[in-house]
């Protein structure tokens, strides 16, 4: 009973602290940034990370204060992270979530309490149709994007038979929906596999059997590197295709040669040809020696969009910072960039291949999937 | 669904069954002998995995790099035994937990010091990848079937060394009874220091072999380390044999639930809805498993009752 009293006796005291809070600051934001920094997925973390902190830096803004935290990957943790940042950190945004199951846990919550957040990867469906929210912008992709280039991308090639092999988790889900939204050739089956899995001998043996012309898949990060190493060295030769993520800047090393000539389909490469795709790629190089990832590239956008609206708009003032992040009046390093009304962005997928590069395993862009690709789930938001 | 595929799925619950095998053997052998629960087992893994990749990385010698995953995780294993565990072996279970669960937090950020956050290549030599023809025109790939054999060696090698050698009689009499060989004139802190060393040996060779067709990165270990548990449950604790029956055990129910159930409720229900059920199902087969063994007998398979 006691506790029960102090508990709401802090509770109090910290809603009060709280509606006492906005406009305390005149200008400047602080940024809750919470990401995947350990763990088997700290990779697409630590880009993001590295991404979003070198626009920061090349801003030369000296009022933005970014606090880091490492979610490990489990959205519990995620949780926890996104209460103490909004409640003592006091936060004005937040951003940096890699996986769609722990934006899915945090994100509602957030904004629920007015805080913005900025997505630089996870793009669940559940927040791009009915879950929309004001105060919720996506700078990466809704998850069903890149996989419906795909989809249109095969369907275009003449496929006629593919088999899907993804995780069983949301945005698993997502790319094979998202793939089979668009592709009108036929399918041969669907493989789901566990979260996390690294061996796929009986995968690959299912693949061998099952007599398709063509395989899509999704298994980011080390998922990805297991399936290609294990593939290359079955000896089954059906063509592989599959959004980025399994043949990101970051893994593509790890890989090796099991990677070389797949197609895939992504919004951003490093040689798209604008200027401030060149100034991204040589600043990130100079500043942490090595390629900057998909992952980096949604880091730098993420801040460059904040920072845009910071120029015109005070944080404080929600309606009008809003406003500012809806024009999106920032130069992407995608080139061309907009958002949808359910604040997803509006952009061309390329088609990517793996190439060896000197020493250096990278993708080359082959052709574009599609062109100002809106998602599918536009309609279904409300706000 | 051909008599091929089912072949080809009995081969590849084998070979996760004896990788299995190997982390288990350790697992179990030194909770047999010293009493003590090791939950740092899968960073040694970690080790093994990434001396193999650095050492063939800079030497281009994928057999150098075994030895080297062999020597590092068995220096490991030897100095966390002397360092911090021997501490640990007259205190309760809980908190051998929680010092082998710090291990793993200090390996972990420990080896992403050294070696980054990204993950590291290592790949399988040339002579054997590739795929082979066996038999009935199954194709299947080399390297497993060198996994395999490595195994199924290491396993007899294991039994040999424990049933017929003067080690192996000191380790069963450790097991049964550690005042007194110790009263005996053993030194038994050697004892119980190459105990720990072989079992980290075990691992980090599983950690090797298994990184060249997985990726070698932080946090690998984690996974295998349940399973590795699983399988001592199921196979009796402290019991070798036990050990790998129960290893061939899960990666057989593994395997050979993961694609056949799926297909399974495909003969009754549409198709997403069968993979969806049938994923989820396959998922937790293991943990089914392991209810049901140890509902029939409760101390596992092989376990010494009490």
């Amino acid at each position: 009973m006691r506790a029960k009293s102090l508990f709401l006796a802090t509770a109090v005291a910290s809603a009060l602290a709280l509606a006492a809070a906005p406009g305390a600051r005149a200008e400047g934001i602080k940024v809750g940034m919470i990401t995947t920094l350990s763990g088997g997925g700290a990779s697409l973390g630590v880009d993001v990370r590295d991404g979003f902190m070198l626009a920061v830096k090349m801003s030369g803004r000296d009022d933005i204060e970014v606090v880091i935290e490492d979610d490990q990957r489990k959205p519990d943790i995620a949780v926890q992270l996104a209460d103490k940042m909004i409640q003592s950190d006091r936060v004005d945004l937040l951003t940096g979530i890699i996986w769609s199951n722990l934006a899915l846990a945090v994100v509602p919550a957030a904004v629920a309490q007015g805080k913005f957040y900025l997505s630089p990867n996870a793009g669940p469906s559940q927040l791009a149709g009915a879950g929309c929210d004001p105060l919720h912008f996506n700078v990466a992709w809704q998850n069903d994007d890149l996989p419906a280039a795909a989809g249109t991308y095969l369907a275009a090639e003449g496929f006629d038979n593919t088999l899907l092999l993804a995780p069983n988790y949301p945005a698993g889900h997502d790319m094979v929906n998202g793939f089979k939204r668009t592709f009108t050739g036929g399918i041969n089956g669907e493989i789901f596999t566990k979260l996390g899995q690294k061996d796929y001998a009986a995968e690959i043996a299912q693949i061998r059997a099952s007599g398709a012309d063509s395989v899509f898949f999704f298994l980011p990060g080390g998922m990805g590197i297991s399936f290609l190493k294990q593939y290359a060295d079955s000896g089954v030769d059906i063509p592989l295709f599959g959004p980025a993520f399994s043949f990101d800047q970051g893994i593509l090393q790890a890989v090796g040669d099991a990677a070389l000539g797949v197609r895939n389909t992504s919004q951003w490469n490093k040689d798209i040809d604008n200027p401030a795709n060149k100034a991204f790629v040589e600043a990130f190089q100079a500043e942490y020696g090595r390629l900057p990832s998909l992952y980096a590239s949604q880091g730098y956008d993420t801040a460059n969009l904040m920072i845009s609206a910071m120029e015109k708009a005070d944080v404080s003032d929600t309606d009008a910072f809003r406003a500012a992040l809806e024009e999106a009046d920032f130069d992407s390093v995608r080139g061309k960039f907009s958002f949808a009304p359910n604040h997803f962005p509006v952009q061309d997928i390329y088609v990517r291949e793996v190439i060896k590069e000197g020493d250096v395993f990278t993708n080359r862009i082959v052709g574009v999937a599609a062109t100002d690709f809106v998602n599918a789930y536009v309609d279904q938001c409300k706000m | 669904m051909s008599l091929i595929l089912v072949i080809e799925q009995v081969l590849n619950g084998l070979q996760s069954g004896v990788m299995l095998f190997l982390m288990a053997a350790g697992l179990t052998l030194i909770f047999g002998v010293m009493g003590l629960i090791n939950l740092a087992h899968g960073s040694l893994y970690m080790i093994g995995a990434f001396a193999a990749a650095a050492v063939a990385g800079a030497t281009g010698s994928f057999l150098l790099g075994l030895a080297a995953a062999l020597a590092a995780s068995a220096a490991a294993g030897a100095l966390i035994e002397a360092s911090v565990l021997r501490r640990l072996y007259g205190r309760d279970h809980l908190d051998q937990v929680l010092a082998t669960f710090a291990l793993i937090l200090i390996f972990s950020e420990g080896t992403r010091w050294l070696f980054g956050s990204f993950p590291l290549y290592l790949d399988i030599p040339d002579w054997l990848s590739g795929p082979v023809l066996l038999p009935g025109g199954i194709h299947y790939p080399l390297y497993r079937l060198a996994i395999i054999g490595v195994g199924l060696l290491v396993a007899f090698g294991l039994f040999a060394l424990i049933s017929r050698t003067r080690i192996g009689i000191r380790i069963r009499a450790g097991e049964a009874d550690r005042e007194m060989i110790g009263a005996l004139g053993v030194n038994i802190s050697v004892l119980y220091t190459l105990v720990f060393a072989l079992g980290a040996a075990l691992a980090g060779l599983a950690g090797a072999l298994i990184g060249a067709i997985q990726s070698v990165q932080v946090g690998m270990g984690e996974p295998v380390m349940i399973l590795a548990f699983v399988v001592i449950v199921i196979g009796g604790i402290g019991s070798i044999r036990g050990a790998l029956v129960g290893a061939l055990l899960v990666g057989l129910t593994d395997t050979l639930g993961r694609i056949f159930l799926p297909m399974l409720f495909g003969l009754f229900m549409e198709p997403t809805a069968a993979t969806t059920t049938g994923s989820a199902l396959a998922s937790m087969s293991i943990y089914i498993l392991m209810a049901a063994v140890l509902l029939v007998k409760p101390t596992g398979l092989y376990g010494s009752a009490g």
